[in-house]
């Protein structure tokens, strides 16, 4: 199929609340080897400045990897779920992730095209806290490849 | 490290192997359950060569390289990649080895500077694009 360009600039709801645990930190931190006491020892994060433990720069995608997913249950935009692979990773901190923040998922279709019988499509996640304050933009760009 | 570093500046080179075990940690740290990820018969089944790493481990990893750098990981204001091609993890004690360099390719404003990064794997490029912006005091 072809994607549609009307899709471009299409927002979906906002996403529940998820809450960010300082276990949850700690486990990505050990997944990834991300070793600076600042990921688990609550004192050397405010030593650094920081209210709490904060979380390694990809954990973003914890939570804004499922947001961007919604694009694909879209009936609009008709994307396989088995024939996407992640294309591109884009993160954008305006300040770190740390433990206790609350936040929420906003999707937003930056993109979408077809090149080569491939289905291209841009899925920007912007993460807040419930109040509102900005904590990251994390923009995916998804491939549907095609099965020719 | 403080003070703006110098466009060239090469980074510390980063190795780290990736076994299977690595990536179900990784799995289970981020949510991402996707058998091609650790299940050989799936990988094969949809044509991969073998199981392969998650894009996203291998972003973090990436990460590693300039975060370790800087010594600050709140630092990293941007990063993005491209995945270019899988790493394949074969089922043994070795697993597969990425290789992290990077090199200060541009100054920008507010202090910051552009950090690009090569990965590779077995030789071959895995990430087509990769580079960060990172913030000096």
């Amino acid at each position: 199929m072809t994607l549609d360009r009307e899709l471009v600039g299409r927002s979906y709801p906002p996403s529940a609340v998820y809450e960010v645990a300082r276990t949850k930190i700690a486990e990505f931190a050990t997944a990834v080897g991300a070793d600076d006491p600042v990921h688990r020892d609550a004192e050397a994060a405010r030593a650094a400045g920081h209210p709490d433990v904060i979380a390694p720069p990809t954990f973003a995608i914890v939570v804004s990897l499922e947001a961007a997913f919604v694009v694909l249950s879209d009936p609009d935009v008709g994307l396989d779920y088995e024939r996407v692979v992640h294309g591109e990773q884009k993160f954008t901190h305006h300040r770190p992730i740390r433990a206790g923040d609350r936040l929420v998922a906003t999707t937003t279709i930056d993109a979408a095209r077809s090149v080569a019988g491939n289905d291209l499509l841009t899925a920007r996640v912007e993460l807040a806290t419930e109040d509102g304050e900005a904590v990251c933009t994390a923009t995916s760009m998804l491939v549907a490849r095609g099965t020719a | 490290m403080s003070g703006r570093p110098e466009v060239g500046t090469e980074l510390p080179e980063l190795v780290v192997r990736i076994t299977r075990a690595d990536l179900v940690r990784y799995a289970g740290a981020s949510g991402d359950f996707n058998p091609i990820h650790w299940n050989e018969r799936v990988a094969t089944a949809v044509g991969l060569p073998g199981v392969i790493a998650h894009g996203m481990f291998t972003m973090a990893l990436a990460g590693r390289a300039v975060t370790g750098w800087t010594g600050n990981p709140s630092a990293l204001a941007e990063f993005q990649v491209r995945f270019g091609r899988p790493v394949v993890v074969p089922d043994d004690d070795e697993g597969a080895e990425l290789t992290v360099r990077g090199k200060v390719a541009a100054l920008l404003d507010d202090g910051r500077a552009r950090v690009d990064l090569t990965v590779t794997s077995d030789g071959e490029k895995v990430l087509s694009l990769a580079r960060a912006v990172v913030r000096f005091p």
